[in-house]
């Protein structure tokens, strides 16, 4: 993204100016920064909540909550991860909302096999989006990401779908940047094996082994 | 090394973070071994794959009616 140098040698993230307006009451700022956020927000609301009402509910309390807590940014970290921790904690809420009685927490230690885990072995397709259509596509994305465990799949979602460090990850979710990579590593590893049924190189079939 | 320990290590080759004897290491194991280059390369797509899918994406229609209900109660916060 685009940096604007400021006098010094320092350069300040165009949303720096934006969150500086919009703490001034300038509401259009503000609206800049939710035209460029919202779809952001609304994938990672889906991804944890898998539920859409509540990830359209998750995208108006995030940056209604992000509004009124605009004088709390201190600007040391990046508007968009600051916005990312609301949204998290926005939607494990509506999580527990809906499951009530039942834990969820993405800080609990995420028990699995380790390095145990029996491995599709069999080569992949050189083009696997060619195996299926756009919307069949999606649906195994879904299936897929939706079978990992809670805790798994946020940092997955945080790392390698939008693209935030590792440290920011860490920061963002309250975790310690080891338990990010460790996490990061058995949800990349869960996906492919999970992946491999439908992409192996002997063709599609049907989701079997 | 074995594919156990390549498989703790994979993430570093994966991001690009490990160090120039790491680095070696790891690319003699997948010289020797095709089950690790293979596991190496198709977590490397799932990860492109899950990046360039939208799948859940944010119709127009209910990100503007979003976007306007948010503004609406900004102001009048």
């Amino acid at each position: 993204m685009a940096m604007i140098q400021q006098s010094g040698t320092e350069e300040v993230h165009p949303d720096v100016l934006l969150v500086e307006r919009a703490k001034q009451g300038d509401v259009a700022a503000f609206e800049k920064l939710v035209k460029q956020y919202d779809r952001q927000v609304f994938r990672i609301a889906n991804h944890i909540t898998q539920n859409r009402e509540d990830a359209e509910d998750v995208v108006q309390d995030a940056f209604l909550k992000a509004f009124q807590k605009l004088d709390q940014f201190q600007g040391n970290s990046k508007f968009y991860t600051w916005l990312v921790r609301i949204a998290v904690n926005e939607s494990l809420m509506r999580l527990r909302k809906r499951r009530t009685g039942k834990m969820v927490s993405i800080d609990e230690d995420v028990q699995t096999e380790d390095g145990a885990m029996p491995r599709d072995l069999a080569d992949w397709s050189p083009d696997p989006e060619a195996l299926y259509g756009q919307s069949e596509m999606a649906e195994i994305l879904k299936k897929t990401i939706q079978g990992l465990p809670e805790g798994f799949r946020v940092v997955f979602v945080l790392r390698d779908v939008e693209g935030l460090s590792t440290e920011e990850t860490a920061d963002t979710l309250g975790l310690s940047v080891p338990a990010v990579k460790s996490r990061l590593l058995r949800a990349r590893l869960q996906l492919r094996e999970r992946l491999a049924k439908y992409f192996r190189k002997d063709g599609k079939n049907g989701g079997g082994k | 090394m074995t594919c156990t320990e390549f498989l703790a290590q994979l993430d570093e080759l994966i991001d690009d973070e490990a160090t120039a004897s790491l680095r070696a290491d790891l690319e003699q194991h997948l010289r020797e071994c095709e089950h690790c280059e293979i596991t190496l390369n198709t977590t490397r797509t799932t990860i492109q794959i899950y990046r360039s899918h939208e799948i859940y994406e944010l119709p127009e229609g209910v990100r503007i009616r979003l976007e306007q209900a948010i503004m609406a109660k900004c102001r009048k916060c």
